[in-house]
């Protein structure tokens, strides 16, 4: 039995009404905190858990939260980032949607521990309908006493509101996102001051995504040693994996950190296998931004291990020859794909949500989608796969944000791996079934698809 | 000149129950803050008047929230939820980044094109659709996927498309992200 801690409950029919969540054991985590903790007591159990920020860059949660400056007479913030807008990622989505109360739950007992009397839930703009769900169960929690003034009879008051975007990956970005929920377009900041000095309106701030903040819940149930021994070494817990691309059952599967890449591929609790019998080809393992692995890699690192789905273990290699877990969106690519035509996709995506402050990162995302173009089109020369290389290495830790970086390691990765397709399609286009300008300018059938 | 005159015209004012909204949502900030309403109120905005942000309802919305009107335009051009030209009743946004390309987006796309007569970015000539292709929308497992208004449509084949046009050409109704779905 694979255990579980976020969806356990999932296939509760109600399981979104806070009767049922409650009867399931909902809001626990509340009751504990705020009636036998004291704030820092749950500070030290997350830090105990060794929970790492789900939202990709997998910072340990505990220290992100000690570094909250707590200046006297100045308001704190816990903002939740439910923007979930990195390509391949769908979990927050699915949590939301079907328990909105963890995450409700999660950013109460969170905002306690933090000292919080007001939180914020940014959504992207795209999940309207997600935010009617979160409003739904917060003003559920509202009259059951959960949230407002005197929570419990305790004493501890907390708001909590919901914001939608208007659709930009950037607000992703932790800073980008506080600038977006003060009213203004979404360019990041220039850091430090960290938003745990200075964040929203200047006050410090924590940022945290959805499943890291639902993730508290069980860590104040169990506590954060009983937390830190589900996983593996660093990578402690469970993740919320969204799975998608050439297999037999894309979905969000909750796994626990540390089970072999193979088996979350192959196995019928997972994906199930590659679809059509196909054979696998590729994996992009951790949301657009990562780097894209053949099979051999991701299967297995380049020591001959069988590869994990842990931090450490996907970013085994380095970028040479591993990659990274991201956000968990891992997106699988069967033989027949071309990988030259999905790194388009990513580097049309990136122009398109880049913020346009840093020179590089603006004008490096557009050259790379047009050269892209260029070669999917059959005009390409070997120089322009020499170009893309060139760029994407000047856009990187070059830019204010890391979206730079975000836009460069897909290209690098794709040339690393996969120079030999680049090339046919800029020495053979003919041979070629999606090249199509090609064809129409020199006259010739396309093969067919 | 035409847009002010517009404005004395038909006068550009939310309704009752959308100015409560809009007061509700200042709440939700410390005082002073009301600036952080501003993309909840233009959704609000683009869902009342027509689908689309003028300059006259941009002005207007500034005038709300107490801010400049460059403040809105800055804000309202750099989101790609806001439509900054009028649209059709119904906007198909149908995602095409990787995930959804490699579960056919392009298929899906060319259909709607050849349905419709449109390209990507244009409006049917009877007003009722716009095709609009958009990045990654968080629906990557139940790919390929369309969104109109606050709708998800996932798992699209052809023939969904075809059934998901006909009900909304039916339907007549202008769609927005705020519907309850
Ligand atoms: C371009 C860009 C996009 C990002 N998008 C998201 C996102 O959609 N959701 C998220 O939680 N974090 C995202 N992040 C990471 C956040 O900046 C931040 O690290 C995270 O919200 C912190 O929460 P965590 O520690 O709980 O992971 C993004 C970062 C960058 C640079
Ligand atoms: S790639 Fe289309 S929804 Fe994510």
């Amino acid at each position: 039995m694979p255990t579980k801690l976020l969806l356990n409950n999932e296939h509760i029919p109600g399981i979104n009404t806070l009767q049922v969540y409650r009867n399931n054991g909902g809001y626990a985590s509340v009751e504990k905190a705020l009636k036998q903790m004291t704030p820092e007591a749950i500070v030290e159990e997350v830090k105990i858990s060794g929970l790492r920020g789900r939202g990709g860059a997998g910072f340990p949660t505990g220290m992100k939260w000690s570094f909250l400056a707590k200046p006297a007479g100045v308001p704190r913030y816990l903002v939740c980032n439910a923007d979930e807008s990195e390509p391949g990622t769908f979990k927050d989505r699915y949590l939301m949607e079907k328990i909105p109360h963890l995450l409700v739950e999660g950013m109460i007992t969170s905002s306690y521990a933090l000292g919080c009397n007001t939180a914020y839930i940014y959504i992207r703009g795209e999940y309207f309908y997600v935010s009617r769900i979160l409003e739904n169960a917060i003003a559920e929690a509202y009259a059951a006493g959960y949230l407002g003034s005197n929570i419990l009879g305790t004493g501890y008051n907390l708001n909590l509101y919901v914001q939608v975007g208007g659709g930009a990956y950037i607000c992703g970005e932790e800073t980008a996102l506080l600038e977006s929920l003060e009213g203004k377009r979404g360019n990041p900041r220039i850091k430090p001051p960290f938003p745990a000095i200075a964040g929203l309106y200047g006050c410090p701030t924590v940022v945290n995504n959805v499943e890291t903040i639902a993730a508290v819940v069980p860590i104040v149930n169990n506590g954060g040693e009983a937390y830190s021994k589900i996983g593996i070494g660093k990578s402690t817990g469970t993740k919320l994996i969204s799975a998608s691309g050439h297999i037999n059952k894309p979905g969000v599967y909750e796994i626990e950190l540390g089970i072999p890449v193979e088996e979350f591929i192959y196995s019928d609790s997972y994906c199930g296998g590659i679809r059509n019998g196909k054979q696998l080809k590729a994996v992009v393992a951790g949301g657009s931004s990562v780097p894209v692995l053949p099979t051999e890699l991701i299967l297995k690192t380049a020591a001959g291990q069988p590869r994990l789905m842990s931090y450490e273990s996907l970013s085994e290699g380095g970028f040479q020859t591993g990659t990274m877990l991201g956000s968990g969106g891992f997106i699988v690519m069967d033989e027949d794909t071309s990988i030259v035509k999905n790194l388009y996709t990513f580097t049309r995506f990136y122009h398109h949500e880049s913020c346009g402050q840093c020179s590089p990162c603006r004008e490096g995302t557009g050259w790379m989608e047009k050269i892209m173009h260029k070669i999917l089109d059959g005009h390409g020369t070997l120089k322009d796969v020499d170009l893309l290389w060139d760029i994407q290495s000047k856009i990187e830790g070059k830019t204010i944000c890391p979206l730079g970086e975000a836009a460069a390691w897909p290209v690098a990765a794709a040339i690393r791996h996969f120079r030999h397709e680049f090339e046919a399609y800029v020495m053979q286009p003919s041979s070629i079934k999606d090249v199509k300008h090609y064809y129409r300018l020199n006259n010739i059938e396309p093969i067919p698809a | 000149m035409l847009n002010n005159l517009n404005i004395m015209n038909n006068e550009i004012k939310f309704s009752a129950e959308a100015l409560a909204i809009v007061k509700q949502m200042i709440s939700r900030y410390p005082d002073g803050k009301q600036k952080s309403a501003l993309l909840p109120v233009l959704h609000l905005a683009q869902a009342e008047f027509d689908g689309w942000l003028s300059v006259p309802v941009m002005d207007y919305v500034a005038s709300l929230l107490s801010i400049k009107p460059i403040e809105v335009y800055e804000v309202a051009s750099f989101y790609s939820m806001y439509n900054l030209k009028p649209v059709g009743k119904c906007t198909l946004e149908v995602c095409r980044t990787s995930s959804c390309w490699l579960m056919g987006a392009e298929d899906i796309v060319r259909h709607i094109q050849n349905r419709l007569g449109i390209k990507d970015g244009q409006t049917s000539s009877d007003g009722m659709f716009t095709l609009k292709t958009v990045e990654c929308l968080g629906s990557c497992g139940t790919a390929p996927m369309l969104q109109c208004g606050a709708k998800y449509h996932e798992n699209l084949t052809l023939e969904k498309v075809d059934e998901l046009l006909d009900k909304l050409a039916t339907d007549n109704k202008r769609t927005t992200y705020l519907d309850i779905v």
